[in-house]
């Protein structure tokens, strides 16, 4: 599409579409502001991407691609647009918050019976090997080097709360060397094979991040304020688990869980349910937690006669704490999670239906509506800077355009190395696994498995598969840090035979960096140059949500938030040209239906236009192929 | 602003909203009226189903509507072939589902809902069971759909295990549904011996049950479970009543064998007095006095007009009969109706006679709580004892520990169960005087089962904070009652049954009713005083029982009226010792 289409001013120009930049869009856009909203990959959302299974693949063959040929500075196109008294602030063109990417594939093939972990043949793609820079191609067929004990170390040095949770990890690891895969047995033939893992690769939707919708969190909150929700379908979390002694068990957390688990005996119960009790107004009650405000939240729940278990199910799966957290945020942390129960189910959690990737879309759907512009595969060059004020004018785009802006709004991967001042990152360790059923047996399929600090969830996913997250934040290399918990949970194939637990068919580790902890101290950029923070490893979405609100008040102090979007029926449309703009979200909702690589390449669609757009009034058409029963439907009506 | 998207106003959306309302009462009145025409001629075309339908999917609670669509159906099934009315009537369920999602409470919808599945050729009842399924996943106390699920499952021949299950799960996923614990009530005595979940009998009726009680009740194998389940739920919320009232029910409540308890004759007054173990009307029950082998003519009255059901019945004997001293009678009474009768003997110098079970014999009073056996009762007093530990101010708990220590061993229980009571009043003030009336009558059953273990016709219930009186059908013997510094009002009309008293003491009461003193027909002397007796009128009862000699109403309102003492005497002149 040509670029020189794009109008040459706006308000607002935002470069990344995560979800704190997509809310900020659809924020300014609402309340009347020119937003241009642009993205350098060729989907939505950024790092909170879901993917198919296949589009994932793809996802990884470009991350490979660029750490094998990393794209050289663009040629200087911008050097004529710099006027006399204005400076230029170049871009980051390489994305380097995703590394350590590994790929494992157990999956069997079924042409060859005698190596069930050879390469595919005639695959397009190559998804078990996968280099990463320091040259740890580590195919299923080659047996990792030193794996245990570097991950060993890391656990005990990262992670300590594991042992004092009498969680039996460490022992189980140690009995079970990885060995040769040639062993692999042969049964595997029965079991799914990778050709259908791509043949359903289309029902997959595997997120980046891993995380989930407190139902009264300040997304869902926003969710329904905003009236985005109508974008989306949601589904409750079933049910929560957890890890302990080397047993997958379901964490009771609501009353009705309570009363039906059978592995707390009745005085457990009420001790349990009174604690919890308690916990839902502690305000009220200081008295009882008085000796504890410096003191760390075991201790009070040790101080509260409940009994180790529960001690177990309160820190780790309830407040879903560190194990070092004080006893008044442990609290807070364990009113949250009550307070959430209920809402929507019986447990405390929402997950969009097409995986979470959907939320950042609904908000670029509602910019849309109300006359953003997007453009997807279209970065930002360099900043135009004004050597008197210091503030950016304008920005120059990848074709060379420059397009004059009040306030430039960006994401963390966007920015050079040079505009940091500080440059060491967190980083959050991510392993995705798809497996050939649930950790812990059940007719449901959203679940969320916490042990220690590592969280699992799992998905939507491929009729007799299951896919598990783990998240944790990063000591070493993802697989380092996650492998462990792996084998621990799963059956990995070229091991000793387990069948009592789920077959893991395919499994890839990253690291993703962890900006959360940045704030403007960080970067030395113009005053109105915003920079958006990554994904956080919590489990909420609440950081960047609220970092998008305070933001936002920094852009329009006067405006508010997200004010409720009216129906569309009551929106009043001045002439014609309205139509053309619904067309394109139609497509976009097509997009979000087939995982954001999918054909079609919406990403066009940014047509310039400055009349409001109808939106598609088709959010059912979004969700056709589940079942209707399960679905949640977020709306201010349920309050 | 530049930019802003322009919002209709709202008056504008009212406006808008006020003619599509104008518009659709419009076509709903004319297709109301073209209805009613076809009904009032007759015509049951399938015109007449359409516009039906179209008016019941916009008000499904249109009566007369679903009345005319079944008899256009009937008129339909006799024209039609059966293949025709079975796809009609599956159109029929479609649209009563469709009406459910607008009202699921709609009468008229699950009604007709009911009457097409029974006219459905071939009925497809898992279909309708999963609709009761999602209909209750909605809303889990719609009755509606419990009544239509009864029906399904009545018609359909769901297995009782099944049904089981079902309430599992619903009690699963909520345990506050008192209507699934009910439903669950009503299953588990259907739960056969034998039958898929392995049930044994009870092997042997534990001694305290009573004979005829058992043959309702749940297996024990099951019954263990039930309270495991059951502990479960009040163990995780112990303020939810549902479980507890289901507890109370698993707890059983036995119900006393029909019987004549007591026959008491006396020679002086020529009459039987029969009591029996529950209220019966004696006219109506087929009730035969035999006197030396002769049946007699006597007319059944109950003690006090006002019962027609009564515990306690007496008739008059033909006078002479029996008024001969040195004459022995043996006289029996016949209950024809339950194939029962007890004998008594009147011997020769005895003045009156009598021939009963005591109290103690029968376990009456264990009848609260249950014929399950004392170890059952012992391991549930213990959880339940574990849970007071940790919610001491647990009301439910509370009542329920109070009912397990009166059904294991009323007397030995007596003080914990006082001491449970003062905190319930402190715990659930609202409820204080029911919890008073309960202790009154535990009291009174505590006196009665001393009074027939020391074997004497004295009953003492001074200074017990009684505040209600019953079982005075035990009483019939009693000649001496000591009542006094208690919280009573009144006598009530039972009173009457305690057809041997002599002497009453009832002082530093608050009463202002005497109801109860009517035709005692020995009672001699009666002490009330500091009670609330203000007017005559009050005492006019007192003028059936033909003794009275002695009245004591000291400090009373009723002595500061004027003239009061010749009064009394005008009105009670049998009364020589007058106190006032």
């Amino acid at each position: 599409m040509a670029a020189d289409n794009l109008p040459s001013e706006f308000d607002v120009v935002i470069l990344g579409t995560g979800l704190t930049e997509s809310v900020l869009a659809a924020a300014c856009s609402r309340v009347g502001q020119k937003v241009l909203h642009l993205d350098r990959r060729n989907y939505y959302a950024g790092n909170w991407a879901s993917f198919t299974f296949n589009s994932l693949l793809s996802w990884i063959q470009e991350y490979k691609a660029q750490q094998e040929m990393p794209s050289t500075e663009s040629d200087q196109a911008w050097v004529g647009k710099i006027e006399e008294g204005e400076d230029m602030l170049p871009l980051s063109s390489v994305d380097s918050s995703i590394i350590n990417l590994e790929v494992f594939s157990y999956a069997s093939f079924p042409k060859d019976s005698e190596a069930a972990n050879e390469e595919p043949s005639g695959s397009s793609v190559e998804p078990q090997h996968s280099d990463s820079p320091g040259d740890r191609t580590q195919g299923a067929a080659e047996p990792p080097k030193q794996e245990t004990e570097p991950s060993e170390a890391c656990k005990n040095r990262q992670m300590p709360e594991t042992q004092q949770s009498n969680q039996s990890e460490e022992s189980d690891k140690q009995e079970q060397p990885i060995t040769r895969p040639a062993e692999a047995p042969i049964e595997l033939n029965k079991r799914i094979t990778y050709a259908k893992l791509l043949k359903e690769g289309r029902r997959f939707n595997i997120d980046l991040v891993s995380k989930l919708l407190y139902s009264r969190g300040s997304l869902v909150d926003l969710l329904i304020k905003s009236n985005v929700s109508r974008y989306a379908e949601f589904k409750n979390v079933n049910r929560i688990l957890i890890c302990r002694d080397g047993r997958v068990k379901q964490v009771p957390c609501s009353r009705a869980d309570v009363f039906g688990s059978k592995q707390l005996n009745v005085v457990e119960k009420r001790m349990l349910m009174k604690f919890l009790t308690f916990c839902l107004d502690f305000e009220q009650h200081p008295e009882e937690f008085q000796g504890f405000s410096e003191k760390p939240f075991w201790e009070f729940l040790k101080s509260q006669k409940l009994t180790e278990n529960l001690q177990h199910f309160v820190l780790h799966s309830i407040s879903m704490a560190d194990q070092e957290i004080l006893t008044e945020e442990g609290l807070k942390a364990t009113q949250h999670f009550l307070q959430c129960l209920g809402r929507y189910g019986n447990t405390p959690f929402l997950f969009p239906l097409y995986g979470l990737g959907e939320i950042p879309q609904c908000f670029c759907r509602m910019c849309a509506v109300f006359g953003g512009i997007y453009c997807l595969r279209h970065s930002v060059q360099c900043l135009v800077v004004d050597k008197e004020s210091g503030k950016c004018k304008a920005v120059i785009d990848t074709h060379g355009q420059r397009i004059s802006c009040n306030h430039f709004v960006v994401e963390d991967s966007y920015i050079r190395e040079e505009q940091r001042t500080k440059t060491s990152h967190r980083q959050i360790s991510r392993a995705v696994v798809i497996t050939d059923r649930s950790v812990l047996s059940y007719e449901s399929d959203q679940q969320v498995l916490v042990c220690g600090r590592v969280r699992e969830c799992t998905c939507t996913c491929a009729p007799s598969t299951d896919l598990v997250h783990l998240t944790c934040p990063a000591s070493g290399s993802a697989r380092e840090d996650l492998a462990p918990v792996i084998s621990n949970l799963f059956h990995v194939p070229n091991r000793s035979e387990e069948t009592e637990k789920p077959l893991a068919l395919w499994v890839m580790y990253f690291n993703m960096r962890d900006t959360s902890g940045l704030d403007s101290s960080c970067y030395s950029l113009p005053s109105n140059v915003h920079v958006c923070t990554g994904p956080d490893a919590s489990l909420g979405c609440d950081y960047s949500i609220k970092l998008a609100e305070s933001m936002f008040n920094q852009l329009l102090p006067d405006e508010e938030f997200c004010p409720p979007a009216p129906n569309p029926e009551d929106i009043i449309y001045d002439g014609d040209g309205a139509p053309g703009e619904g067309a394109s979200f139609e497509e976009t909702n097509h997009a979000e239906r087939s995982g954001p690589e999918g054909e079609g390449q919406p990403q066009e669609n940014g047509q310039p236009s400055s009349e409001s757009s109808e939106p598609a009034e088709s959010t059912d058409s979004v969700a056709p192929e589940t079942n209707t029963e399960s679905k949640v439907q977020i709306s201010p009506t349920e309050e | 602003m530049h930019g802003r998207v322009k919002v209709k106003s709202t008056a504008q959306q009212e406006e808008e909203k006020r003619k599509e309302r104008e518009k659709k009462l419009k076509v709903y009145l004319s297709a109301r009226d073209a209805v009613f025409s076809k009904k009032s001629n007759g015509v049951l075309d399938e015109e007449a189903l359409q516009l039906t339908q179209q008016l019941l999917s916009s008000n499904p609670d249109f009566a007369t509507l679903w009345n005319f669509r079944r008899e256009i159906l009937l008129h339909l099934e006799t024209v039609k072939e059966e293949e025709e009315m079975q796809k009609l009537y599956e159109l029929e369920l479609l649209f009563t589902e469709s009406c459910l999602k607008v009202n699921p409470k709609s009468y008229g919808s699950w009604h007709h809902r009911g009457w097409v599945s029974s006219r459905l050729p071939r009925p497809d009842w898992p279909r309708e069971l999963s609709l009761c399924d999602r209909c209750l996943s909605v809303d889990e106390r719609n009755f509606h759909c419990w009544d239509y699920r009864r029906f399904v499952v009545k018609a359909s021949g769901v297995p009782v295990s099944q049904e089981l299950r079902f309430t599992d799960r619903l009690i699963g996923s909520n345990f506050s549904n008192y209507s699934s614990w009910h439903y669950r009530s009503t299953l588990l005595p259907l739960l056969q011996p034998g039958t898929p979940s392995p049930c044994r009998k009870p092997a042997h009726v534990s001694p305290t049950a009573s004979p005829q009680t058992h043959g309702h009740r749940v297996c024990e194998e099951q019954l263990l479970k039930e309270y495991e389940l059951v502990q479960n739920a009040f163990f995780t919320d112990p303020n939810d009543q549902s479980a507890w009232f289901y507890y109370r029910w698993l707890l059983g409540r036995a119900e006393r064998e029909e019987m004549i308890s007591c026959v008491y004759v006396s020679r002086e007054g020529e009459r039987v007095t029969v009591a029996f173990s529950k209220l019966v009307n004696a006219p109506a029950e087929g009730l035969v006095l035999v006197l030396d082998g002769q049946p007699q003519q006597v007319e059944w009255r109950s003690v006090h007009p006002l019962f027609r059901h009564s515990p306690v019945w007496l008739c008059e004997l033909p006078p002479g009969s029996i008024s001969d001293i040195n004459n022995e009678h043996n006289l029996t009474v016949h209950w024809t109706e339950k194939h029962t009768h007890r004998d008594c003997a009147l011997y020769t110098g005895r003045l009156e006679s009598w021939c009963r079970d005591s109290a103690t014999d029968q376990e009456l009073f264990r009848s609260e709580l249950s014929i399950e056996k004392t170890s059952v009762l012992q391991s549930e007093l213990q959880s339940c004892g574990q849970l007071l530990e940790l919610e001491p101010q647990n009301k439910w708990c509370l009542l329920t520990t109070i009912l397990l220590m009166r059904a294991l061993d009323p007397l030995g229980h007596e003080r914990e169960t006082l001491a449970h009571f003062q905190t319930l009043k402190e715990v659930d003030p609202m409820r204080s005087s029911y919890y008073s009336d309960l202790c009154s009558k535990f009291m009174i059953e505590n006196t009665i089962l001393k009074m027939e273990y020391a074997e004497v016709r004295v009953f003492s219930l001074s200074d017990k904070n009684l505040s209600t009186l019953c079982h005075l059908d035990q009483l019939l013997l009693v000649t001496h009652i000591n009542l006094s510094s208690n919280q009573l009002l009144k006598l009530p009309p039972q009173f009457a049954m305690l057809h041997c008293l002599k002497v009453l003491e009832a002082d530093n009461n608050a009463i202002e009713n005497l109801e109860g003193l009517y035709q005692l027909p020995k009672l001699e002397d009666v002490s009330l005083r500091n009670n609330h007796i203000s007017k005559l009128s009050t005492l006019e009862p007192l003028v059936s029982c033909p003794k009275l000699i002695r009245l004591d109403l000291r400090g009373n309102p009723i002595t500061k009226t004027a003239n009061i003492q010749a009064e009394l005497a005008q009105l009670l002149p049998s009364v020589t010792d007058l106190l006032i």
